[in-house]
């Protein structure tokens, strides 16, 4: 029997996704062993055309990491769309948006505006920006345009699975592989991570007061972090009680609080919000006063509750 | 409902139901006329006001969103649901605007079962509030390009 196909593929990443394959070291030979890698831009020589080439329905499973923010990306996977049996959205951004999508709080033009004018490390004299097209002596060459949004894998092509993370940690991608090749797989849709939050797994979940309350918010490098105690009785924002466990706990046992990359549990809609919820709910706070006193020591609410997870929120950008 | 002139927002109303729906009921009974633009839901408590609903009723296209529960400090059936709800009013009102929706468009009122003619006024002001500010900036559908 022929082996089944698969494809890895970036779209708006940092790279770390990649990594996290190449992360799993030797066990990477027991998935090459298992399968065929058909197309994997970052590591091996494929072009797109090898991809179209390809029968419709005849890759089994492409895994695809990074938001959507440019047209080539969208292009790109909705022909590996078709091209698929199974497609994966791997990895936070593809799965929630990202850090790319916290972009859609602002507008492409202040993005570039930043990043092309007003960087202090830029010396950009004839204020170029980026362009569609450009000629040059050979032609004309076109390059990909930025979108004024960025988008969740799920919200430009149907998507059959995700895989959660930043990055995705080594035992939930052998796991998933595990199960696309036995087949024994989950309803459609499904989160292929376990369904607990972060916080009831948490090893600093027992030093955590019968009743929390907090005076007000500190950021990380404000206060020396205590190693064992629970981050929020601590004043310091952790989103781990909205957000779903699996991750092996890798920024709390580095001392530094969950980020929530892991998205929401099922039937929570809106991370971030549901986090205000929770947060709030902690303010050791009765008047308009001392409410407001310890909002005011949050900085940056929307970028902080959805960090990852703006393309997926329910208003999805700023408006 | 399109032409700015003609705008009817659409209120949503999240009254609690020990205090404010039983004043909302009181307005009725005493026939007391406030503006069709407010749609009442009725959830147990003001506490219960997840911040998901009042972000689920604006990415659905409504133009304001009044939470209302018994008065603090000590009228809540449920001992400090309404303090809980006071927090994540002030919380969301300052997340609110980096969507791009303006923060007066959620409001918090303190409306007991006796005090009908006050939620006749909290409708009839927000209503006129919300209409000089025009219809929200959401457009249903949007975030999917």
């Amino acid at each position: 029997m022929a082996k089944p196909k698969i494809t890895f593929y970036w779209c708006a990443s940092c790279g770390g996704c990649e990594e996290a394959i190449v992360d799993l070291a030797e066990d990477i030979l027991k998935v090459v062993e298992a399968v065929d890698i058909v197309f994997w831009p970052c590591a091996m020589d494929f072009k797109k055309s090898d991809v179209e080439a390809m029968e419709d329905g005849s890759i089994t499973v492409s895994f695809i990491n990074g938001a959507i923010n440019s047209d080539e990306q969208e292009e790109m996977v909705k022909v590996l769309r078709k091209k698929s049996q199974v497609v994966i959205a791997f990895g936070a951004c593809s799965h929630l948006g990202g850090i790319p999508s916290l972009a859609n709080l602002t507008t492409k033009d202040k993005i570039l505006e930043a990043s092309y004018l007003k960087g202090p490390t830029n010396v950009n004299s004839e204020k170029t920006l980026p362009m569609v097209k450009v000629p040059v002596k050979e032609g004309e060459l076109h390059l990909p345009e930025l979108q004024e949004i960025a988008k969740a894998l799920d919200q430009v092509i149907d998507v059959d699975y995700y895989i959660p993370g930043c990055s995705v940690p080594k035992q939930l991608i052998l796991d998933a592989v595990t199960a696309l090749l036995s087949g024994n797989l989950p309803p459609k849709g499904s989160v292929l991570a376990p369904k607990k939050t972060n916080c009831d797994t948490c090893d600093r979940n027992k030093t955590k007061p019968e009743k929390l309350e907090i005076d007000r918010f500190y950021r990380p490098y404000e206060i020396e972090l205590d190693e064992e105690k629970c981050f929020l009785a601590q004043g310091v924002i952790c989103m781990g009680p909205v957000t779903r466990g699996g991750c092996d706990e890798r920024c709390v046992k580095g001392n530094m609080p969950c980020r929530g990359c892991f998205g929401p549990v099922d039937n929570v809609f809106d991370q971030g919000a549901k986090f205000v919820s929770a947060l709030a709910s902690l303010f050791n706070a009765k008047t308009d006063e001392e409410v407001q006193k310890i909002v005011d020591s949050i900085d940056d609410p929307a970028g902080t509750f959805y960090r990852f997870s703006v393309a997926k929120s329910m208003i999805g950008h700023k408006v | 409902m399109s032409s700015e002139k003609g705008f009817e927002p659409r209120i949503v109303a999240f009254l609690c139901n020990w205090c404010s729906y039983t004043g909302a009921d009181l307005a009725g009974t005493a026939r007391m006329k406030y503006p069709a633009n407010v749609r009442t839901i009725r959830v147990m408590c003001s506490g219960r006001v997840d911040a998901q609903f009042v972000m689920k009723a604006f990415a659905e296209g409504a133009d304001a969103v009044l939470i209302s529960g018994c008065h603090t400090p000590s009228d809540c059936h449920y001992q400090e649901g309404n303090f809980k709800a006071l927090r994540r009013y002030y919380l969301l009102k300052k997340m609110l605007p980096q969507f791009g929706i303006e923060p007066e468009r959620l409001r918090l009122e303190w409306i007991s079962a006796a005090e009908g003619d006050k939620f006749q006024e909290v409708c009839t002001e927000f209503t006129e509030q919300i209409k000089r500010l025009g219809p929200s900036p959401v457009k249903k559908g949007v975030k999917n390009g």
